[in-house]
């Protein structure tokens, strides 16, 4: 019988079936901040149980991590937080990129840099953009904070089986497209729920065109799609990534992995329970102009209506997206001021991100009365695009090149909107005060946040010539 | 954990749907360390005026009929977003046990039974059907039955949901999940052994 990639990763893990209950599933990867964590070591201590496998772990401190001066954390609330993530790491023997440590930053970003996931792992975190390792071809996903107690326990998950869903991209991408509107395109399609119960598999000439950090930023946002995970196959591409990472098989095990890899792809005539098709070439630059990720229009469209919806819950959804959003229906996007512009997180904080907003930054100004933030998503990133002189690039225009971390993409550390800001954002959600209450967030690519600081609105960077 | 028992409360209705953890507890609350103290936080960039003290007017759970609700009857979609478990910490401690909607986000579906918190989900009519009674008649007490996997409501409607069986015993008794699981430590120990066999560098 034929299989899909899920499918074999899902066999490959599976520990025990019980007749009644939900299956118990293996994990080999857990990954860590300080946000899910804490409740969970709290939990085990009071159970008066160990940890099953702390090599199993990496962690990082991302969240709540100021990104002008970390030494100073003046929240005392989180500050508590990020000095009871340090503890337990320290109690436990467990890999901690903390404050202090060079490779620390976002963890989904510090985590691929390290080469900690391989193809056909099945990878936990308590975040829901752990979606992101699916661009290696690991079973990857988000769980909540009891669930990370019990894999801390345990080193498996009671889980239920997913459903597959093929969504297939073919033909070449502009190159003003990017993965990220790939994956706006993507949910547009959809919908925040239309993949609810599935894991879905990223396939095509588009997708294997793409860069593992593009792969990344399309996995990223299979949550936003309602995906449990995101899934690329594996190919010469990420076994390149892969090679000579610290935690990445060395000598002979390369070789055995890389043959054990090729395995864990899904059967040429794999049956998926649905399968969505899209053309590259029709995926223009993307900008939401809701409240919800699947609100979302090419940049040289308009805002809709609540009438151009024949879904009724679209509509009303629609008319409390543009009150919240100050929108009229009709307006093109092309006229819409941004206050702030923010680029970096898990989904566009890597380095290929700055270098495409740089290409569109030098030499250019920041437009008056526009705030723009860079927030590289690890010191690596932060490193390398200084040694490449991209953060004069950004400096010059403007810009405030700023330490990583999690930052304005779900505003925990402080970098927050205020109320009624807009701001056109590289990050992965829009909802109602996300990024600050009241903030009323675009989420764009890095390209097309770059345009906007430049012209104080939203540009469609195909004219920009 | 606290046992899941057959009950008679107010039904709360919030005609929303999407509904995403973010409003569900916004990130401002979540960095404490503990697991309690999050109802005061449910929903509070809606729930509370500008100020972020005065109750508004205007927000659905805010109305006098609502007040001491166990059931919420919301839109399609409930929980996207977040896997943040502070969402139903917050839902539970604000008083919640009972969650009914067409459709749940993956994550924050299986949060809740972590949780004491059990999400039914029911067909588009049935919603409808539910909402228009609370509407019709705030304040309005529906009886759940999870036992009998039953919600009756004084109007006559009797819904009869589907609910996996194990997760049903465990709301049931209250069960510890990582009891249950370390009762078959010898199998997961076994699957270790055999993954350090086939794929060694795993382990190194």
């Amino acid at each position: 019988m034929t299989k899909t990639m899920y499918e074999k990763i899902w066999d490959a893990h599976l520990v025990y079936e019980p007749e009644s209950g939900s299956p118990l599933l293996f994990v080999d990867r857990h990954l860590m901040h300080e946000v899910t964590s804490p409740q969970a070591f709290e939990g085990l201590k009071l159970q008066s149980r160990s940890i099953r496998n702390r090599h199993s772990i990496l962690g990082t401190i991302d969240h709540c991590v100021p990104t002008v001066d970390r030494t100073n954390i003046v929240d005392v609330i989180a500050k508590k937080q990020v000095d009871t993530m340090a503890a337990n790491c320290a109690t436990h023997n467990i890999n901690l990129y903390g404050l202090d440590s060079k490779n620390n930053g976002v963890i989904h970003i510090v985590v691929p840099e390290h080469g900690f996931v391989h193809p056909g792992m099945v990878v936990c975190c308590g975040d829901s953009h752990t979606a992101t390792h699916g661009a290696f071809g690991a079973l990857a996903f988000g769980i909540g904070t009891s669930e990370v107690e019990h894999i801390l326990a345990t080193q498996t998950l009671q889980q239920t089986k997913a459903k597959t869903m093929l969504v297939k991209v073919e033909g070449k991408l502009s190159e003003f497209a990017t993965a990220k509107d790939v994956a706006l395109a993507i949910i547009a399609v959809t919908g925040t729920a239309g993949g609810t119960g599935y894991v879905m598999e990223f396939a095509g000439d588009t997708i294997t065109d793409l860069s593992m950090e593009a792969r990344m930023t399309l996995c990223n946002m299979a949550i936003e799609a309602g995906a449990r995970a995101g899934l690329v196959a594996p190919d010469q591409k990420t076994y390149d990534y892969l090679e000579g990472k610290d935690f990445a098989p060395k000598g002979d095990d390369w070789d055995a992995a890389v043959a054990y890899w090729k395995t864990m792809v899904s059967d040429q005539d794999a049956k998926f329970d649905a399968t969505i098709t899209l053309r590259a070439e029709d995926i223009a630059p993307q900008v939401s102009w809701g409240t919800s990720p699947e609100q979302v229009v090419a940049v040289d469209g308009v805002v809709p209506a609540p009438s151009d919806f024949t879904n009724e819950v679209k509509a009303q959804a629609c008319v409390n997206a543009l009150k919240y959003m100050d929108l009229k229906a009709g307006q093109k996007m092309t006229d819409i001021n941004i206050d702030i512009v923010f680029i970096g997180s898990c989904t566009n904080g890597r380095i290929e991100d700055f270098r495409a907003a740089a290409k569109l930054l030098k030499g250019k100004k920041v437009a008056a009365g526009v705030q723009a933030i860079a927030v590289p998503g690890s010191f690596p990133v932060k490193l390398q695009a200084e040694n490449e002189g991209l953060d004069k690039i950004f400096i010059d225009a403007g810009w405030e090149w700023r330490d990583p971390g999690c930052s304005m993409c779900l505003a925990m550390n402080g970098d927050e909107l205020k109320d009624g800001q807009r701001c056109a954002s590289t990050s992965n959600r829009n909802f109602e005060g996300r990024q600050g209450k009241g903030g009323r967030t675009h989420l764009v690519s890095p390209a097309m946040a770059a345009a906007a600081s430049v012209a104080g609105h939203f540009v469609d960077i195909r004219d920009l010539k | 954990m606290q046992p899941y028992t057959k009950h008679t409360s107010i039904a709360a209705l919030m005609d929303r749907s999407n509904v995403d953890t973010d409003q569900i507890i916004p990130k401002n609350f979540m960095k404490k360390v503990e697991r309690t103290g999050f109802g005061i936080h449910l929903f509070h960039n809606w729930r509370f005026l500008a100020d972020n003290v005065t109750p508004n007017p205007d927000f659905e759970l805010n109305k006098p009929a609502f007040q001491g609700a166990k059931i919420l009857v919301a839109g399609e979609n409930f929980g996207c977003g977040s896997s943040r478990e502070h969402a139903p910490w917050a839902i539970a401690d604000y008083g919640f046990n009972t969650i009914i909607s067409t459709s749940f986000a993956d994550i924050f579906f299986s949060n809740c039974f972590k949780n004491s918190i059990l999400p039914i989900k029911v067909s588009e009519d049935q919603l409808a059907a539910l909402m228009a009674e609370i509407a019709a008649n705030e304040g309005v007490q529906f009886t759940v039955d999870l036992e009998a996997q039953k919600v009756t409501t004084p109007g006559g409607i009797e819904i009869n949901f589907v609910v996996d069986a194990f997760r049903k015993e465990s709301l049931l008794d209250g069960l510890d999940d990582i009891a249950w699981t370390l009762k078959h430590e010898d199998k997961i120990t076994a699957f270790e052994e055999k993954q350090k066999q086939t794929l060694p560098w795993l382990w190194k």
